[in-house]
């Protein structure tokens, strides 16, 4: 028996098995989908060049030489060097660390959060939905770079407040995308039966609406990032992101503006980054919706 | 006999899928004239399929093809799409399942009954509303004034259906296809529904296709009966002979129905091993 | 001692007044059916009984213990409840192991795999099937999935609400029979809810006729058999169900 004939195997014969299988089928019809994987290799590639950026990079992110400032993309420095010196190519590769830092640590913060948050409320309803949904209403009813602004402005600039305040404005959304899944979910005699078998809230909101909850959950993490490294990159612009020297890509488009006329490639190269890396979430996104959504998925 | 209102032969609706196509309908033929003609069947022997190829509303993916498939003198599957829809409703109707989800929730039952008559005749609004009425009231609905200008979730289901019944009759078509129309009704109900759309039946001289899981119904309801399993016909009798039924498939469905007066401590239960390779 | 006595059960949902003073007693080792069309509030006294429609008065007691509002533990094991709906009745993201392991993870009960194993080959589910998920199963496996999920805790009540109604013929005749035999082999009290009155021939000892959330008549399998109900409702809806179509 080969390993695909294992995975595929209709009655496996461990828990183990059955959900490799089930990994193995959702990456399947993933791989149809040619932009789906267009997607998938444009982030891979990010986390590889985040991960080995000191061999990609040519030259360092930091030092830069005053000699060569302003030089147009050459041999030497492949996408040009900026006011500085400084290799813009490795500036990029760098900032592809801070990049999916603030991604994965947005993800991490405010994907969990938003996902109980909403679940609590949607399955206890009552006044700790109204309560929690009121909160949950404040923030989205305000713009999300203001509020995001607002935040840093009171933090005081710096990744780690731009992530945080990421994060605060990012939760309301997966919130009421996790209510609203757990209201449909509720009354459903599965759920029924668990009780009556005694489980507790917290097991039943866990371990049965949870998982349901979280395929819809990574489709919109997955489409929001785009947004994410947006804002990030606009506090960057607005100097209250990452602080230089260090090689965030928002800010390094805000140092080219000065020189967008005559030295494109300063703001254009890490343009191109940003461009690229939401291109390529926003691909993946809606190829794990056509993939995982439940609407779909459930009937096959 | 007279020639036959629906003429099928060798009719086959194939699904593609990853493992390779997958025949839901394998090659049946049967003719309906103006009689009552029951396809019964279990979930997955093709008979809703069937009723939907009739009409080519098999969804994409779906490949129906047939080498006869004509109503009167139309061919059915190389009818235009714009002719196709002047046969729906106009000449062939069909009935769902559950009335909750074939009704427009936010128009009044008056004006979709009073737009499936618009759409194939031009008539004056008071015409149409007089028709309506009488529609209603042919349906056995007691007030009909007031039904006219409900919207549907203000019905009971057994009511919804019969305003489906209506809805479906009004054009007068020459075929009816009813694809289990009373499941969704509770067994009071259920026999008034099947009473009125028989009695609109025999008065228009309509022909009924009547699609059930429920073989009892089926052989107390219609004149001739199609039993289906895995996509083919496999026993076609008259209504009333069903207990000389021959195929093992048939006598098994029939002999697995509890009885009202049941004695038997255990109940017989169908070995498809015998016939399903067939 | 009665496996389920209910005193003056009146339901609500909302402002609604679904159940209206029922009194019943379900003997031990009995099978009895409440029957009725739909609305007549047949569903709701199951789920009060087991705890899904809280808003409740009167008393419900179950093999001598009343019943509080809340879902507890303890009760879990003394009742179960098979649904109606074999496609929305289990998780569709979890494995038939899951389903079954997880009344054992929540009641603490040991030695899963062997009791997995056990109920599996009770309710006639091949041992294959252990790993699957519910959208690889058909609709008679998924309902034999319910029923022994239900058996998991080893309870000596079940409710069962309609629990062949969406269940092809040839499938219902398996699920009843497999219904009929373990009640004789555990020894088990069955409540069941249903309009389909040969259903009730075959399982069931007792019955109750339900018309508008009260009891009309209470009688047993053998007057339905022999057509001896009292009721005038209940004669009706026997002829309903046995009448032939006059064309």
């Amino acid at each position: 028996m080969t390993t695909i004939e294992w995975l595929l195997a209709d009655s496996p014969s461990s828990r183990m098995q059955a959900r490799l299988g089930r990994s193995y089928r959702v990456f399947n019809a993933l791989l149809r989908n040619p932009l789906a994987v267009i997607g998938a290799l444009i982030v891979l590639l990010l986390i590889v060049m985040a991960a080995f950026a000191p061999w990609f990079a040519t030259h360092s992110p930091i030092a830069g030489e005053l000699s060569e400032r302003l030089a147009a993309p050459s041999a030497a420095h492949w996408l040009g060097t900026d006011e500085l010196g400084r290799d813009i190519w490795s500036r990029v590769v760098y900032g592809s660390r801070i990049t999916l830092l603030i991604v994965a640590l947005v993800a991490v913060l405010a994907a969990p959060a938003g996902l109980l948050i909403g679940a609590i409320s949607g399955y206890f309803g009552g006044w700790t939905d109204r309560v929690m949904m009121g909160i949950t209403d404040i923030f989205l009813s305000m713009p999300k770079l203001i509020l995001a602004l607002a935040f840093v402005a009171a933090l005081g600039p710096g990744i780690e407040n731009a992530i945080i305040a990421i994060a605060i404005t990012s939760w309301p959304a997966y919130a009421r995308i996790a209510r609203a899944e757990t209201l449909t979910i509720r009354n459903s005699e599965f759920i029924q039966a668990v009780q009556l078998q005694g489980a507790s809230a917290a097991r039943i909101i866990g371990r049965h609406i949870l998982p349901l909850c979280s395929s819809s959950m990574i489709i919109r993490v997955t489409l929001d990032m785009a947004g994410i490294i947006l804002t990030a990159a606009g506090l960057g612009f607005l100097g209250l992101g990452a602080q230089p020297p260090l090689p965030e890509w928002g800010a390094m488009i805000s140092r080219g503006r000065a020189f967008i006329l005559d030295q494109w490639w300063v703001a254009t190269m890490p343009g191109f980054a940003i461009v690229i890396v939401s291109l390529g979430f926003c691909l993946l996104g809606d190829g794990l919706r056509d993939v995982l959504d439940p609407k779909q998925g459930g009937k096959q | 006999m007279s020639a036959p209102l629906l003429d099928v032969a060798n009719l086959r609706v194939t699904f593609p899928t990853l493992q390779g196509p997958i025949e839901v309908v394998r090659g049946i033929s049967f003719t309906v004239g103006r009689e009552r003609l029951g396809i019964v069947g279990e979930s997955g022997s093709g008979k809703s399929m069937t009723g939907r190829a009739i009409l080519r509303l098999v969804r994409s993916p779906g490949i129906v093809t047939a080498d006869r498939l004509r109503l009167g003198d139309t061919g059915l599957l190389t009818a235009t799409d714009a002719e196709m829809r002047t046969i729906r409703g106009r000449r062939i109707s069909m009935i769902m399942q559950d009335p909750k989800f074939s009704l427009n929730p936010v128009m009044t039952i008056g004006a979709q009954i009073g737009e499936a008559l618009t759409v194939h005749e031009k008539l004056p609004r008071r015409d149409v509303r007089r028709r309506v009425l009488e529609m209603l009231d042919a349906v056995r609905i007691r007030d009909p004034e007031r039904v006219f200008s409900l919207y549907p979730h203000e019905v009971s289901g057994g009511m919804g259906q019969r305003v489906m019944i209506a809805m479906m009759l009004i054009p007068e078509p020459d075929l009816l296809i009813a694809d289990e129309p009373t499941s969704a009704l509770d067994v009071s109900v259920r026999t008034q529904v099947l009473q009125i759309i028989d009695d609109l039946i025999t008065q228009k001289g309509m022909g009924l296709i009547f699609i059930s899981h429920d073989l009892n119904l089926v052989s107390r309801f219609c004149d001739r009966i199609l039993v289906m399993y895995g996509g083919q016909i496999v026993e076609e009798c008259q209504a009333g002979k069903l207990d000389e039924a021959v195929h093992p498939y048939t006598r098994g469905l029939l002999a697995s129905v509890p009885k009202l007066n049941e004695t038997r401590a255990e109940l017989p239960v169908l070995d498809r091993t015998s016939w399903s390779q067939a | 001692m009665n496996a389920l006595s209910l005193r003056n059960l009146h339901v609500s949902y909302g402002e609604t007044k679904v159940v209206n003073a029922i009194s019943l007693d379900v003997v031990r080792g009995e099978s009895f059916a409440l029957v009725g069309e739909s609305g007549s509030g047949k569903s709701t006294v199951l789920k009060a009984i087991a705890g899904l429609a809280p808003d409740w008065t009167g008393e419900i007691s179950v093999f001598g213990k009343p019943r509080g509002k809340a879902f507890d533990r303890d009760f879990a094991s003394t009742c179960q409840m098979v649904f109606q709906d074999p496609y929305g009745s289990l998780h569709p993201r979890q494995t038939v192991d899951a389903v079954l392991s997880e009344p054992l993870t929540i009641q603490r009960i040991g030695d899963q795999d062997a009791r997995i194993k056990g109920v599996m080959a009770s309710v006639g589910l091949d041992p294959r099937f252990r790993f699957r998920l519910p959208h690889q199963l058909s609709g008679g496996q998924r309902q034999r999935v319910a029923i022994a999920r239900a058996l998991m805790l080893e309870p000596k009540l079940l409710l069962l609400d309609e629990p062949t109604s969406a269940l092809d013929v040839s499938v219902q005749a398996e699920i009843l029979n497999l219904l009929k035999r373990l009640r004789q082999e555990k020894g088990l009290t069955y409540l069941l809810v249903t309009h389909d009155l040969p259903v009730v021939s075959f399982l069931c000892d007792r019955l109750a006729v339900m018309r508008e959330g009260r009891i009309v008549e209470t009688n047993t399998v053998d007057a339905l058999k022999h057509g001896r109900m009292s009721n005038d409702y209940s004669s009706e809806l026997i002829e309903r169900s046995a009448l032939p179509m006059g064309a």
